[in-house]
């Protein structure tokens, strides 16, 4: 994991080395500051051993001073380095989850929830980010801040450095102690949180319902025992963790303590020949110094801990290999629009107990428009799926221009055979630039052509900013008919040798769908045109209409060969056409 | 930064202190005295220390250990006692700031929900969700550092600024000027770096929502990516937001990280200055003035245990005020949030003048008399104040539109002259093109807004009258967009009806269809919805809140039909247990269906907000309009 997350370091690893040399010479600086200091306070008392009087303070007030700039340097260095380093991580990491979601096939997508996605590329990277950050700052500065003072300690106090390392193993044993105690419950409270946030997110979605069935008390008794029992949890955790404080600053009076008295004891005992007023209180400095550094290690492990959490689900994404690849010598010419289906079967997962699709064969020449009707579950998604190579079959082989789709290279493929999902989107953007995604070449006159075909051409002209409308994100600012021919249009932009339409004229209505059918025929002679209705009228006049039921082909014909034959055709007719007489039944 | 806002923001810091005290009265007292006595103490030891090291400095010039070891001894006494004490008021006050803290926030939070509650649905159609979440989760943080951290610090270093600036007066005034210096210096430092960094974290946050909306809307569309093999432009569009937001993170990482070295040294540089002019003033022999001197304490020279003393003074002092400028942009940031929170808290209220309410009745001897049981019949006590009478009409569903006018925003007219007649069990289709008005008339029914000129009546009553809690009661609404709650289905319907026994939830969901589905869950009516349902398909979400909508009876209905694509087999059940809940009462149906609208007791066909056809489903066919334009298909239903 940890090889994984270093992976997405790269161009920023110079700054991610110079941040904690440079955080290694501050804390050097900064221990010698305490010993300077002493040589400077025995100099303005003219003790022996020192340069005295005034050339002693200024030779010693000028050392003090330049050891500040370089200290100053050195820290404003690596805050800076850190946050060049910890910021361009927290990029490259975004980039290549990004990256690798951008190679994901529609299995890999599936997988992984929108939010989920979104959480791990906001949220999940600012923790990481921060525990980067620590690791290359307080994670090096700590240590050697101890280190450093216990050495300088130990040079100036002698064997009174040892209250220093005595203190060390208490001191860790209890700060660890509390966090280990308080780790859980904050874990535990955290996800309590979310549930509330997501709980006050569900009340203000959902207003008007609350509103309307005069629910207002009761989401507030609701709101109110969740926010109580994050409040209990919260407060349970913080009193942990605040007496970590407390903690700490025993074990700092305490050693204050003894090396005060113990340092009387010696200078007087001894004559003061070991030890100065100068040294003991310099000393004590370097305990503080020693104890902060431990408080700083106890925190950064636990961010580090708590981020391992994050760690593990941006890896999870890092890790998902993409299900789909282009093959080696794959092929770029799709030689006409003809699509064959060779005994295909195909599961959406290994572990799935049924397939979605079972024994197809169905052979479609180029040109032809073909209908599809089923119920919901019957597959009809699943089938023209196979044929952009969204997803692979599991058994037989489907072919598009009499190769198999597996030996194409993916862009070659798709940009030869358009789908209009089921589930479409349009981007926050002008209609324009909607539409190029079709063909980022596409002149303006082509973009009204592809929408006259499409039927949009009339609504879009009729907006006060016409093809430069702004589109909303979501689509939200169109109704759903004119998203839905807005798509058709995007996808005939790519002039395909195939054009799959699922399921994209739902909410328009019979006239306009008919119009682009009509559209579609007159100025796409030559494409396969295949279309998943709900409505039979769409499919009407398709030179054949495939009904399917539970995955597999119930029948293949026109609409007077189906109707009064196939079961399950004449049904969802009649259903349809029999208007507002169901309502007596 | 003009001077209005901050004044308003002091007021903010005010209320919240404010706010606290009314909440913990007795633990606030406790914990600010904690504050004061630990910042007092915590002082006082660097003098007791200076005490110990003169008498030790004094012993070593004759006497040693054995003369001046009590002396010693006594001094590291009351040291230690004052540690024990600031231990005790540290911890003290440490434990109760996590109580008050989150107990705080957990009544500022009920504020915030319970004022959210009670606001028009027009705060809700204006402001962003994402807006009214970032209260409960951005600022709400903000807030809880501030109170918990920065506040608490402050006032410990500030008034150990302030005890240490008294000590350095009573050791000299001189050397005390040349500090001050330094502290202008250190402010002077705080306000451009720290404010920096404040700038660029605004900014910096800025670029996480761009980044945010950008990826959501990206990975909605990832399978219209693929499709389009639109791969490659996604990348350099993510770039472009991705470069933005390190750029922004690195500028306030810098100044941010940059900060505390800097104060650090200038602190250190201090030192040295206060311990350079010392020297020149020993050498010199330089008169010292001081607190000390008025009091007849301190000699009146500059002498070395006094700059010795002084320097140390220095340093804590130094580190104090570091803590300080250090506390204080967070503190701005704490306080920009609570204000944010303030808003919301102050946002005024969904106004309710109304005074008829709804009550159970029964009829005695052909009169309706109140009562306290359920009786399943319902009437409107409606107190007349200019005679104290008090007349009951049952609750019928009889609901009357009189050249109603209404605006959204002042200026742009969304209905004019709309009048509707809904006659008890009466059904009444809305047809029109999307922004016809349809949604907007269902709107003035249940006063989510009130309408600008006309008159609605229920039952004969100017709704205005009506208690809105009253009013909605008797209304009830089926939305094209289902929201359901996280909870179980059993709840979910339970919503309609809260006292509903098990038995008449079960059977509204019958007599919405919705039964069957739900018994084929693995768990039954217990199975737990999250996430709005996200578990449920489209259909069976409908159909839960037609069970919901069934359960609660009312004698109104206002639907809307779903216009997303459901599959035939769904949709027909959709439309049974639609059809069921229509049975027997009034109803108003945002109509997208043929069978609905033609089963309609009148149809009304709205056109740019004005009613251009009106009539049963015959009549306008023989009429040739607009309707039948629409039913024949030549139009969208939408």
């Amino acid at each position: 994991m940890i090889k994984k997350l270093a992976n997405s370091v790269r161009e920023y690893k110079a700054a991610a080395i110079l941040s904690p040399i440079f955080v290694s010479l501050e804390v050097v600086c900064e221990c010698f500051i305490p010993f300077v200091i002493a040589l400077l306070l025995k100099a303005i008392k003219g003790e022996a051993g020192v340069i005295a009087g005034m050339p002693g303070v200024l030779t010693y007030g000028g050392i003090l001073i330049g050891i500040s700039i370089v200290s100053l340097a050195c820290g404003a260095l690596s805050g800076a380095f850190s946050a060049k380093a910890s910021s361009g991580y927290a990029k490259n990491l975004r980039m290549d989850l990004y990256y690798k979601i951008q190679d994901f096939s529609f299995e890999n997508i599936d997988k992984f929830s929108t939010p989920s996605l979104v959480t791990r590329m906001t949220t999940d990277v600012n923790n990481v980010q921060f525990a980067f950050m620590m690791i290359i700052r307080v994670a090096v500065r700590a240590p050697l801040m101890m280190i450093f003072s216990l050495v300088m300690a130990f040079y100036m106090g002698g064997y009174l450095g040892w209250v220093f390392v005595g203190v060390i193993p208490p001191l860790s044993l209890v700060l660890l102690l509390i966090m280990k105690k308080a780790m859980p419950v904050f874990r535990r409270v955290f996800k309590k949180y979310d549930a509330l946030n997501e709980s006050i997110q569900e009340n203000v979605r959902g207003m008007r319902v609350v509103k309307s069935f005069v629910r207002e008390e009761y989401e507030k008794q609701k709101f109110d025992r969740a926010a109580t029992d994050v409040q209990i949890d919260f407060t349970k955790a913080e009193r942990i963790l605040a007496w970590s404080n407390p903690v700490m600053q025993f074990f700092f009076y305490a050693v204050l303590s003894t090396v005060l008295f113990l340092g009387s004891y010696l200078i007087l005992t001894l004559g003061g020949a070991t030890y100065s007023v100068e040294t003991v209180s310099q000393l004590i400095v370097y305990g503080m110094q020693i104890l902060m550094s431990l408080m700083m290690l106890s925190m950064v492990l636990v961010m580090i801990v708590m981020s391992i959490e994050s760690a593990k689900r941006i890896c999870e994404v890092l890790d998902e290999e993409s299900t789909l690849k282009s093959p080696e010598n794959a092929i770029f010419e799709v030689a006409d629009g003809s699509v064959d289906f060779d005994g295909v079967s195909f599961k959406y997962s290994v572990t799935a107990e049924r397939n979605a699709l079972e024994g197809i064969d169905l052979h479609i020449k180029s040109g032809e428009t073909i209908g599809i009707i089923g119920g919901t579950g019957s597959s009809k998604t699943s089938l023209v799926n196979l044929i952009s190579r969204l997803y692979d079959a599991t058994e037989g082989a489907v072919k598009v221009g009499g190769r198999d789709v597996k030996e194409y290279d993916l862009t070659a493929l798709r940009n030869q055979v358009a789908v209009v999902l089921q589930k479409n989107e349009l981007f926050s953007g002008t209609i324009k630039e909607n539409l190029r995604w079709g063909n980022p070449d596409a002149t303006d006159e082509q973009l009204v052509e592809a929408c006259k075909i499409a039927a949009a051409d009339d609504f879009v002209s009729s907006f006060p900013d016409g093809y430069d409308t702004y589109i909303e994100q979501g689509g939200t600012n169109v109704s759903g008919g004119q998203k839905q021919r807005l798509c058709i249009a995007r996808a005939l932009l790519k002039n395909p040798k195939i054009l799959i339409l699922d399921d994209s004229t739902s909410a328009v209505d019979t006239r306009t769908d008919k119009m682009i059918r009509d559209g579609l025929k007159k100025y796409a002679p030559d494409t396969t045109k295949i279309i998943i209705a709900q409505r039979t009228s769409s499919v009407e006049d398709a030179d054949r209409i495939i009904v399917m039921d539970g995955g597999r082909i119930n029948a293949v014909g026109t609409h007077s060969e189906l109707l009064g034959k196939n079961d399950i055709y004449t049904e969802v007719y009649t259903t349809q056409n029999r208007g507002g007489k169901s309502d007596n039944e | 930064m003009n001077k209005p806002p901050r004044v308003k923001q002091k007021g903010v810091l005010g209320r919240t202190i404010k706010l606290m005290f009314a909440y913990y009265p007795h633990m606030m007292v406790v914990a600010l005295l904690c504050i004061l006595f630990n910042a007092v103490v915590s002082s006082l030891p660097s003098i007791f220390m200076e005490r110990v090291f003169t008498v030790v400095e004094i012993a070593a010039k004759g006497g040693g250990w054995a003369k001046y070891g009590s002396d010693i001894t006594m001094y590291m006494l009351i040291l230690i006692g004052l540690y024990v004490l600031s231990l005790i008021s540290g911890a003290v006050n440490k434990q109760m700031l996590a109580i008050m803290t989150q107990g705080f926030l957990k009544k500022m939070r009920g504020h915030m929900f319970d004022g959210m509650q009670n606001l028009p649905i027009k705060y809700f159609d204006t402001n962003n969700n994402g807006d009214i979440m970032s209260y409960y989760t951005n600022d709400i943080d903000a807030l809880r550092q501030m109170i918990s951290e920065s506040i608490p610090q402050l006032l410990t270093s500030g008034i150990m600024v302030l005890t240490l600036f008294i000590i350095m007066l009573w050791y000299s005034i001189w050397l005390t000027l040349i500090v001050l210096v330094g502290v202008v210096t250190i402010v002077l430092v705080t306000k451009k770096i720290g404010g920096g960094a404040a700038k660029y974290f605004i900014s910096q946050q800025r670029a996480v929502g761009k980044l945010e909306g950008f990826v959501e809307e990206m990975m909605n569309g990832q399978k219209v990516v693929k499709v389009f093999c639109h791969e490659e432009q996604a990348k350099r569009d993510f770039d472009k937001v991705n470069d933005y937001l390190c750029g922004e993170s690195t500028k306030a990482h810098r100044y941010a990280n940059m900060l505390m070295p800097i104060l650090g040294n200038i602190g250190h540089v201090l030192y040295v200055l206060v311990a350079i002019i010392g020297g020149v003033f020993m050498i010199n022999k330089v008169g010292n003035v001081s607190l000390g001197i008025a009091f007849g304490v301190n000699a009146a020279a500059v002498n070395v245990p006094l700059v010795v003393a002084f320097l140390q003074t220095t340093r804590q002092f130094t580190n104090n005020v570091n803590q300080v400028s250090n506390q204080v942009n967070s503190v701005v940031m704490g306080v920009a949030g609570a204000k944010r929170l303030f808003d919301l808290i102050d946002q005024k209220p969904e106004v309710d003048d109304g005074y008829v309410t709804l009550v159970n009745a029964r009829e005695e001897n052909g009169e309706i008399v109140e009562c306290e049981e359920h009786t399943g019949m319902w009437a409107w006590k409606h107190p007349h104040q200019a005679d104290g009478t008090v007349t009951y009409t049952k609750l019928e569903g009889d609901i009357v539109m009189q050249e109603v006018d209404f605006e959204y925003e002042e200026g742009k007219p969304v209905l004019h002259d709309v009048s509707v007649f809904a006659k008890p069990g009466q059904k009444v289709a809305f047809v029109g093109a999307t922004g016809a008005g349809k949604t907007t008339i269902t709107n003035l029914i249940n006063r989510f807004y009130d309408i600008a000129d006309g008159k609605i009546r229920y039952d004969g009553i100017n709704i205005n009258k009506i208690k809105k809690a009253d009013l909605r009661r008797s209304l009830g609404i089926v939305l094209q967009d289902t929201n359901l709650f996280t909870g179980t289905v059993m709840d979910n319907i339970r919503y309609g009806k809260l006292d509903a026994t098990d038995e008449e939830c079960i059977a509204a969901a019958k007599l919405a269809g919705a039964d069957d589905f739900i018994t084929r869950l693995p768990d039954g009516y217990n199975t737990m919805l999250t996430g709005n349902g996200a578990n449920l398909s489209q259909g069976q979400r409908q159909l839960v809140s037609i069970a919901r909508a069934a359960v609660a009876d009312p004698p109104v209905m206002i639907l809307d039909e779903a216009t997303s694509s459901i599959d035939t087999r769904t949709e027909a059940i959709v439309s049974r247990g639609m059809d069921a809940l229509m049975q027997g009462r009034t109803v108003f149906v945002i109509a997208h269906r043929l069978s609905t609208v033609k089963n309609s007791d009148v149809i009304i066909v709205l056109d740019h907000g004005r009613i251009i056809e009106r009539g049963s489903h015959e009549k306008l066919i023989e009429e040739r309009g607009q309707y039948y334009q629409l039913y024949t298909g030549a139009f969208e239903m939408e």
